[in-house]
């Protein structure tokens, strides 16, 4: 594969051929993709320099405003300009419960999708659906689902209080850690269904092999299920951390409110805040920065896995 | 299986056109679970006429689609503040209620409004407050001020709600420092500020569904809308409704035909039916807020016609307000504020 | 695990200390919630969450209730054909994008795939309404399609994903093999590529499904008039209300799902190997 980069003669026309196959299989996603996925990103980014309009909506007239107080602060008090703390903050807790919220599920999805694909052929496709059962309930009724479990009389604090574990109810609605469960709950089976995908073929000769060679169950785990499972890992990672940064139905109603997260931000300026630009500027900072992970994420598995493909 | 596919997209864009083309129909375009299903069908069975209905969850998200065009809706019904919004912005049909034969059932204090001068575009559908709701178990004390959620008595401290609505509650907090809504004033603005900051800590949430939380105890207090409020009362008799003396906002939903609509004659139709008292005492009675037409009460539930939660006090009748549209300046104040409270 | 255990089980490759637990705890964890719901749909109180005795009102209550039937149908409508379109579409886009050597364009196909999972779902939902509304009245065509687009574009990556960490550890010696022995390209794939990529389509397009039925916020800018989904319908009563209606209607569609799961079981009990 390497020569390819010589292409000549025969060796390029072929190359040139599978390239056009390549594109032509993925053009209609693509054009679809255009049309209800990039067509309204070129208008947000254009969106992004324009000026609020009165009653929302933009008016069109230059302004780097937007940009501007994304990143700074302009104290309506004082006139003085800062680094916008809250909305580094806010970007902070973000990236934080969404991470949190990416490992809990791959700590409680890797075990739960390894189980199911060990499972025997025949009934894999039946854990595998149940898994997504409760997800045919809308992500509103789930979330209120979940408010009913840990509210002050939900179903932990009244099941603790009759063992007599605790005698006041704990407060776990309305914070961080509420919002953390239910994006967990909301978004376990984005993170189970890829590592399925991918463990389902994962081949046990080799695993057998590791054992030949006096391997334990934690190294053999360690060293050659998770390497060989580790694009179902990524693609799952990726599906639970990205929604759960732009989440806002979750904060809003399990965290109460009073905490907002990016989603929340972002949808206060398009909404109340009636400020469009901000709002799209906003979201151009969080599309940045998913799109610069993303990036390091397919640089790094081309120069690791390019000699596999 | 893809023929199923297949066929139901068929049917379902069939069925869509077929929307388009036929003439007695009205698609109404509504807040969520606020239009009484007896209402329409009466409306239905009287002009022979196919109502659909499709909720909104705010103002702004009304606003925005209406403003972008292609909805297909004939008839909104934005809060008082935003009917001045559509009428300035062009999105309102000029239908002259004020000349149909039912407005003469529309109380004397509906008839004029500052939003909509001479009722010349609106209708009025529900009016009401937005107070504190207090679980008087808890707290004996006067519950007819905005101390209650701003500067919390000991026992309610870490039980309060506010309704997540930026505009009400800032307007509340500029009222009780003794400002108006939408000021630009900034020392007014500064002094609403420290106050809602140091308030925050003692409340445990900002979030919506009074009515089934406060009587389960997941707080004992809070900034709400009075129906709500109401609402929660029938459910847990302690739970009663305040008029902050400071000063409270009254709002009001209108009904008004929009300008791109598609069925005008028979929006209008609506229009003059929703002002007859027998039908507006439906709206009410299903969304237990007070309509302002005169007469209605006489077909509305017993229990409805003296509550103090829908029927203000006279003793505090002059502390209420409309709260307006806030200017862009003024909305950008609210935000900022806005964004340091919940970051 | 540490248990202690007396005899040894025969010794087992797939086994992992601790899995089985954590994945029971997962199923307990995913449906503890869930029964709550189901219990709560035969609540006889009037709220969502007050119990006051058995009843089967919010039945009667939801059968009655035209709004919420519809928006339940046309909510499963647009699952359905949003996940098949895009499943369709993202299989033969993964196909193209692995297994090959990088070429020019690769990175930039898949960052577009991947882009409507990195764009908060508000900034689509409001694009989408402007581009949309500019179509509708340029047009006049209403109609569900819109909805069917925005759904279908947003649902690829997830269909996507999967199925390309399927592909990714598919090597092409069986391909291989059979274009050797001059099998042409669409038999090796409809006899070789499909039914080894199966797994990876079934996920992806449960997942497509299941993300379908769950958006609120792209549905509620760009639906027109009638075109409410059972999200927007609770969207639309979040700031009042919440009847146990739709813990009814909730329940109803996982007893339907569950009725699923049980004819694929048998299917694949009866036809599988």
């Amino acid at each position: 594969m390497k020569n390819d980069k010589l292409a000549s003669g025969p060796v390029g026309d072929m190359q040139r051929k599978r390239t056009r196959r390549n594109w032509l299989l993925s053009a209609p996603a693509l054009v679809v993709l255009a049309a209800a996925a990039s067509g309204p990103l070129l208008i947000v980014l254009v969106y992004s320099v324009l000026s609020a309009g009165e009653y929302g909506g933009v008016v069109w007239k230059f302004s780097t405003d937007a940009w501007f107080n994304v990143v700074f602060f302009r104290d309506i008090f004082d006139g003085t300009t800062t680094l916008a703390d809250a909305h580094m903050k806010i970007l902070w807790r973000s990236v934080r419960l969404s991470f949190m919220t990416t490992l809990i599920t791959l700590t409680i999805g890797f075990p739960t999708a390894y189980v199911i694909a060990t499972r025997p052929r025949e009934t894999r496709s039946f854990w595998l659906f149940l898994i997504t059962v409760p997800f045919w309930t809308n992500l509103l009724i789930r979330t209120f689902a979940i408010l009913e479990v840990i509210r002050n009389e939900g179903l932990i604090n009244i099941g603790l209080q009759m063992l007599g574990v605790i005698d006041k109810p704990i407060q776990m609605l309305y914070t961080d850690f509420a919002i953390m469960v239910g994006m967990t709950y909301v978004y376990l089976p984005l993170m189970v269904l890829p590592l399925y995908a991918s463990m389902e073929r994962l081949d046990f000769n080799l695993v057998e092999a590791a054992y030949d060679l006096y391997a334990t169950r934690r190294k053999v785990l360690r060293r050659v299920i998770i390497p060989l499972v580790k694009p179902g890992i990524i693609a799952g990672s990726i599906l639970v951390f990205i929604p759960s940064l732009g989440a806002f139905v979750t904060p809003r109603v399990l965290g109460g409110g009073k905490k907002m997260m990016l989603g929340n931000l972002i949808e206060l300026q398009f909404g109340a805040g009636r400020n469009w630009p901000l709002g799209a500027a906003l979201s151009v900072t969080l599309l940045a920065l998913v799109m610069a992970a993303l990036l390091i994420y397919v640089r790094s598995t081309q120069s690791h896995s390019g000699s596999v493909r | 299986m893809k023929m199923n596919v297949v066929f139901v997209t068929v049917a379902v864009i069939g069925l869509c056109f077929a929307g388009v083309v036929h003439s007695s129909e009205l698609n109404l375009y509504n807040w969520g679970n606020y239009t009484s299903p007896d209402l329409i069908k009466k409306f239905e069975a009287q002009y022979d006429v196919n109502v659909t209905i499709t909720d909104y969850d705010s103002n702004t998200t009304a606003l925005a689609k209406v403003k972008a065009g292609g909805h297909g809706f004939d008839i909104v019904v934005p809060s008082a503040n935003y009917v001045k919004v559509f009428i300035e912005e062009g999105l309102a049909l000029e239908v002259r209620p004020d000349q149909m034969e039912n407005f003469k059932h529309v109380a004397p204090q509906w008839r004029n409004p500052s939003f909509d001068p001479g009722r010349r575009y609106s209708v009025p559908w529900l009016w009401g407050t937005v107070g504190v709701a207090v679980d008087t178990d808890v707290y004996k004390g006067d519950i007819n001020t905005a101390s209650i959620v701003f500067d919390p008595p000991e026992e309610l401290a870490g039980k309060i709600n506010m309704a997540p609505e930026m505009g009400d509650v800032l307007g509340m907090a500029l009222k009780y420092v003794g400002s108006e809504p939408c000021t630009t004033d900034k020392v007014a603005l500064k002094k609403a500020r420290d106050l809602l900051m140091a308030a925050k800590p003692k409340w445990v949430s900002m979030d919506y569904g009074l009515t089934e939380k406060m009587p389960r105890g997941d707080f004992s207090a809070a900034l709400y809308w009075n129906g709500a409020v109401y609402r929660a009362g029938l459910a847990k008799p302690s739970i009663k409704f305040g008029y902050p003396r400071e000063g409270y906002e009254i709002w009001m939903d209108n009904a008004l035909v929009l300008k791109d609509a598609k069925n005008v004659e028979t929006a209008k139709l609506f229009l003059n039916f929703i002002m007859d008292p027998e039908n507006a005492a439906l709206i009410s009675t299903f969304a237990r807020y007070a309509n302002g037409i005169s007469g209605s009460e006489a077909f509305m539930p017993d229990e409805m016609k003296t509550a103090s939660a829908i029927n203000i006090p006279d003793e505090f009748k002059d502390a209420g307000m409309f709260f307006p549209a806030c200017s862009k300046e003024a909305t950008e104040y609210y935000t900022a504020i806005w964004t340091e409270l919940t970051k | 695990m540490i248990s202690p255990i007396r005899k040894r089980p025969p010794f087992s490759l797939k086994s992992q200390p601790g899995f089985g637990t954590i994945a029971g705890l997962c199923f307990v964890m995913l449906y503890a919630p869930i029964i709550t719901l189901v219990v709560y749909s035969f609540n006889a109180g009037k709220y969502i969450s007050m119990w006051e005795g058995f009843s089967l009102q919010w039945y009667v209550a939801a059968w009655g209730n035209e709004a919420v039937q519809d928006a339940t149908i046309r909510s499963l409508y647009l699952a359905a054909q949003a996940s098949v379109y895009s499943t369709i579409l993202a299989t033969m886009a993964a196909l193209g994008t692995t297994r090959t050597p990088p070429f020019r364009g690769l990175t930039a196909i898949y960052a577009m795939i991947n882009q409507p999972l990195m764009v908060p779902e508000i900034v689509t939902a409001v694009a989408l309404l402007i581009l949309f509304a500019m179509i509708k009245s340029l047009t006049g065509i209403q109609g569900m399609v819109y909805l069917v687009i925005a759904h279908t574009a947003f649902c690829i990556p997830f269909a996507y994903l999967p199925i390309r960490a399927r592909l990714e550890g598919m090597d092409l010696i069986l391909e291989t093999a059979a274009a050797d022995l001059y099998a042409t390209p669409w038999k090796t794939f409809w006899r070789i590529t499909l039914p080894l990529l199966w797994p990876g389509i079934i996920a992806g397009a449960m997942l497509a499904f299941v993300i379908s039925l769950d958006d609120v916020v792209i549905t509620e800018f760009v639906k027109s008039s009638g075109q409410e989904t059972l999200p927007t319908y609770m969207l639309g009563q979040l700031r009042r209300v919440i009847t146990p209606e739709i813990n009814a209607i909730s329940t109803l569609l996982l007893g339907l799902s569950m009725l699923v799961v049980c004819v694929l079981f048998f299917i694949e009990r009866k036809f599988g190997k």
